[in-house]
């Protein structure tokens, strides 16, 4: 079995705050992790691998260059090989341009029969580049996947919906996102981090996969990010302290019941 | 184009790569700035830039007009299961009723499915002008390649300038298909809709990084303009009893489904969903362990059947099931009363919850950043609060 994964680095958004004064985004500091969601994704493929021997885990990302270091990070944990997607020509795609660059990596790759993806990347939180390539490729898509079992050529997978969650059977190849309920992330081993120190990346280009430049980029995306700004700071109501707890709880209740809320 | 740095005028201080939300800027050995493959064009930096040293550079391409002057029409995708109308629908109908007045065009759903009974009336109640209506066996159970197969089917045809679907893991699991296939933009998961009159074109907002930044999107050169919308976050139309409207029923061939639903299981059966609810009590890491979620159940029922929600910190920990967390990866939820307890309120918590009616927030520290937002705040030990308000309010 062949199983792509595909990962994305992004900044560690919950380091990520506001400076009130300027109201701008203050990124200094901020490290760049492989994005959460990928890693249950990546964790979900090394699992079935242990299943399922002779299975190959292809991790792929389209970045800068120093998207190279969650690559280093897969191979760390047991990904058997890995394709940095880089090249100016994608520099500003969005989800539409995004989602045809991975459609292209992944053709060029051996035909895979599982597809993964993290249910959404914290820095754009969108969620749509999974759906997005299965779309390309042709492939169904299953979002918020938490479970899967492999038997033959089909797969059964759990997903999650708000109120609950349904079970699905799916010829392969298929496409998932996964969610965090799915797995424990494992660390890197000792000898994976070996490998991973002698990895050498080349990166592969937007002409190496065949990608028509006409789709790719900026000027290839639908969306256009017109304005960004800072969400304006809320203001608090009253803050009650150092009383009893008991006249607290009663003057909650007394002002609830004045409003008319209970 | 893109951004450009005026290499002459950049004096290397530095002060836009601080502010890059993608770390698209770097210093050169000579302390100049390049951008690299991340940028997106996004302008966050250009107001730091102390010497005007960056710009950007805007395309030049003739708007392809006529080409986008075909398509009229404001679309509502109605999400129904089992025959019943999701309620985030009816509150982008009733936000796609003040923006289809202002393009001054319909406001019309899109209602896929197989035998669900008649669900057109609601939405012509709740201001739907036209109904466009597919039944095939093949939209049985929700899969996303026919609903996209159908959707963009009716898109093709019809040309509608604007689509609008829930941000729910239905909407969200499909509505990026269905931008694939009709070559067309989508923006998620967004919280503040408008038009501008003269360009006809959608102005999408939406948080971003955790909810630290908002950034407005437009699609100015293709249609529809699509975006899936957060519920919650716009009233529901009021229905008008007994209005009608148009409907339009096509009949399409759809592929047999790829993904085969063998079984749905209701999670939250024997207890109130947080998506929905009127009042939320909320627990987080402050409860300490997970029987003091049992408090919160007592709390719940002393508001007479509250529903009780989890900060992700609780969920994380195992102390409660996920379908109860509130927040960025959780439910967003806008209840008439939300209670947090030992919560500490960051970004992702509050992004979810923010607009609630009435939040109160118990924390015994007075620096928690919940309290900014909580329009009372007491600072106390939840475990000796809690208790006192389950009395008062049982009193
Ligand atoms: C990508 C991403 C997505 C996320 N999505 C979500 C999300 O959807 N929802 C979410 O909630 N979080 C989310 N988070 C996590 C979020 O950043 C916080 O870690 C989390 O909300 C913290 O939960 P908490 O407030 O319960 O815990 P803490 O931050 O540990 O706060 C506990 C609070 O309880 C108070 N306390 C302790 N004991 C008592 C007592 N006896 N009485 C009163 N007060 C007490 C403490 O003063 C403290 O303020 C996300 C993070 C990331 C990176
Ligand atoms: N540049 C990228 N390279 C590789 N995978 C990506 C990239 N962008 C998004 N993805 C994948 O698509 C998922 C959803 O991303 P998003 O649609 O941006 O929220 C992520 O969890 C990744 O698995």
């Amino acid at each position: 079995m062949h199983i792509v994964v595909c990962a994305k680095q992004v900044p560690n958004t919950t380091q990520v705050r506001i400076n009130p004064e300027t109201n701008t985004l203050v990124r200094e500091g901020v490290e760049s992790i492989m994005n959460p969601f990928d890693e249950n994704a990546l964790e979900m493929a090394l699992q079935l691998k242990e299943r399922h021997p002779g299975t190959q885990v292809t991790v792929l990302t389209m970045g800068p260059p120093q998207a190279v270091d969650i690559l280093k990070e897969a191979v760390g944990r047991g990904a058997d090989e890995v394709m940095l997607l880089c090249d100016k020509a994608f520099a500003g795609s969005d989800t539409w341009a995004t989602s045809y660059a991975l459609s292209m990596a992944i053709g060029k790759l051996p035909k895979p029969d599982l597809v993964l993806f993290g249910k959404q990347a914290i820095d754009g939180d969108t969620a749509q580049v999974g759906p997005g390539v299965a779309d390309w490729l042709g492939m169904p898509c299953i979002t918020c996947a938490c479970k899967i079992e492999i038997a033959g050529n089909r797969a059964l997978v759990e997903r999650a919906f708000e109120d609950g969650y349904e079970k699905l059977e799916v010829a392969l190849p298929c496409a998932l996102t996964v969610l965090k309920e799915a797995n424990v992330p494992r660390m890197a081993s000792l000898r994976g981090k070996m490998a991973a120190k002698k990895l050498q990346v080349a990166p592969t280009t937007a002409e190496m996969v065949g990608a028509d430049p006409a789709k790719l980029g900026l000027s290839a995306s639908p969306t256009r990010v017109m304005k960004i700004f800072s969400p304006p700071p809320k203001t608090g109501g009253v803050l009650w302290q150092g009383e009893e707890p008991a006249v607290m709880a009663q003057r909650l209740v007394d002002l609830l019941r004045e409003r008319k809320l209970i | 184009m893109g951004l450009k740095i005026d290499l002459d005028l950049c004096t290397g201080c530095g002060a836009c790569v601080a502010v890059c939300p993608f770390c698209a800027l770097a210093q050169r050995a000579d302390g100049k700035v390049e951008v690299n493959e991340a940028c997106t064009a996004c302008g966050a930096c250009l107001d730091s830039c102390p010497v005007g040293a960056l710009s950007l550079e805007t395309e030049s391409k003739p708007l392809a007009m006529g080409a986008l002057d075909g398509y009229r029409g404001l679309w509502v995708f109605a999400e129904q299961r089992g025959g019943k109308i999701h309620e985030v629908s009816f509150e982008l109908l009733g936000v796609g009723r003040v923006l289809a007045d202002r393009l001054g065009v319909e406001l019309c759903a899109v209602l896929l499915g197989h035998q669900a009974g008649d669900c057109a009336g609601p939405l012509f109640e709740h201001g739907a002008d036209k109904v466009y209506q597919v039944d095939h066996p093949a939209l049985e159970n929700y899969t996303a390649e026919p609903y996209a197969e159908a959707l963009s089917a009716l898109i093709r045809k019809y040309k509608p300038e604007v689509v609008l679907a829930g941000a729910t893991s239905l909407g969200r699991g499909f509505i990026p298909r269905v931008a694939v296939q009709v070559n067309a933009g989508l923006t998620a998961d967004c919280t503040e809709l408008d038009v501008e009159a003269d360009s006809r074109l959608l102005i999408q907002t939406r948080p971003a990084f955790g909810g630290n930044i908002m950034a407005c999107i437009v699609c100015p050169d293709h249609r529809p303009q699509m975006a899936t919308v957060r519920p919650k976050v716009f009233k529901p139309a009021e229905p008008v009893a007994g209005r009608t409207g148009t409907r339009v029923v096509e009949n399409l061939p759809l592929k047999e489904p790829g993904v085969k639903v063998l079984e749905t299981v209701n999670a939250m059966q024997n207890e109130v969903n947080v998506a929905g609810a009127e009042f939320i009590v909320t627990g987080g890491r402050g409860l300490g362990a997970p029987e003091n979620f049992k408090l919160m159940a007592e709390l719940a029922d002393a508001l007479g059947g509250a529903a009780v929600g989890a900060s992700r910190a609780a969920v994380d920990a195992g102390w409660i099931s996920s379908f109860h967390q509130v927040g960025q990866t959780g439910k967003t939820v806008r209840p008439k009363i939300y209670i947090a307890c030992g919560v500490s309120g960051q970004i992702q918590h509050l992004v979810g919850m923010n607009s609630s009616d009435t939040i109160i927030a118990i924390n015994k520290d007075p620096d928690a950043p919940i309290f900014g937002v909580a329009d009372v705040g007491i600072v106390g030990d939840l475990f000796q609060v809690v208790p006192e308000l389950i009395k008062a309010l049982r009193g």
